[in-house]
């Protein structure tokens, strides 16, 4: 018990940044746009649930330019990916019990 | 947090999941080769017609008969084609080719061409064929619109090309042929060649 608590991942422990990962492990990536759609939050929120997850080392921010607008884009990182696969994990073997 | 809040987590991530995920299976290939299958269809459509001793298509005749076929095999080798070329796409990129967005892409494609198709037909057998050209492309521009949705963007391009030009055609009627092979040869071509540069290679 005490070992799958431990796999259960603070990082993912809010709806916004579940989602993200969602979205981002099922897809190439995504940009800002996008996520804001999906998720239905607010810019300055969004923005802070993604920071956060840069800092883990999650997700790969890219900026780019498409013309002249920028665009910041989105995607999974290997690191992510696994934690994210162990999150989900996790929560299935509790929901078991 | 409780087992009733990992299950509604559960539910979200499948949720998110399905919602953003979109038809990348999709193969700039097939795109180009049904182009050239409309332009080999339309060939030998021509080719009929000319030598049928009239320089117009009338309904009863054998010749319809053989332009009908003509089309089905042109439709069916197209989508033989891109089932075949999405599936070794999948098979490429370790996914199954059938999974929900698979369906959610092909119902929102078949409801508006199945509804256009009939209704095609239906004008036909009352002796209206004279839009059929026009009518051909609305409908199937239409269906590409409003399937874009879960596929790659240019789809949704070529939906917009496709309904402008059934719109002109159904102006010029007498023009339905040359709008046909814009619309289904020349449009496949260059949009699946997009698709194949962007997303293929």
């Amino acid at each position: 018990m005490k070992n799958i608590i431990g796999n259960i991942n603070k990082a993912f422990d809010h709806r916004i940044r579940l989602g993200i990962m969602s979205i981002l492990v099922v897809n190439e990536y995504a940009d800002f746009k996008t996520l804001k759609e999906l998720l239905g939050a607010t810019d300055g929120n969004l923005a802070s649930h993604t920071r956060a997850l840069e800092k883990e080392e999650y997700i790969v921010v890219e900026k780019l330019f498409i013309g002249r607008k920028p665009n910041t884009r989105y995607s999974a990182s290997k690191k992510g990916r696994e934690a994210f696969k162990k999150h989900v994990e996790a929560i299935e073997k509790l929901l078991k019990k | 947090m409780s087992a009733e809040d990992y299950l509604k987590d559960i539910t979200e991530i499948k949720d998110m999941m399905n919602k953003s995920s979109r038809f990348f299976l999709l193969s700039g290939l097939s795109g180009i080769l049904s182009g050239i299958y409309a332009l080999i269809g339309a060939a030998i459509a021509y080719y009929l017609v000319s030598n049928s001793g009239r320089d117009y298509l009338i309904l009863d005749g054998e010749i319809f008969n053989y332009i009908l076929i003509d089309l089905s095999i042109v439709a069916l080798l197209s989508v033989i084609t891109a089932a075949i070329l999405s599936n070794r796409k999948a098979k490429k990129n370790n996914e199954y080719l059938w999974n929900s967005t698979t369906k959610r892409l092909l119902t929102a494609f078949l409801i508006p061409l199945i509804t256009g198709g009939i209704y095609i037909l239906i004008k036909i057998y009352s002796n209206h064929y004279g839009l059929t050209g026009s009518l051909m492309l609305i409908f199937y521009g239409l269906a590409l619109v409003n399937a874009s949705k879960y596929t790659i963007g240019n789809v949704k391009y070529l939906g917009y090309t496709e309904i402008i030009l059934g719109l002109i055609c159904a102006v010029y009627p007498g023009y339905g042929f040359w709008f046909w092979v814009v619309g289904f040869g020349i449009m496949h071509i260059i949009y699946g060649s997009m698709i194949y540069l962007k997303h293929d290679r």
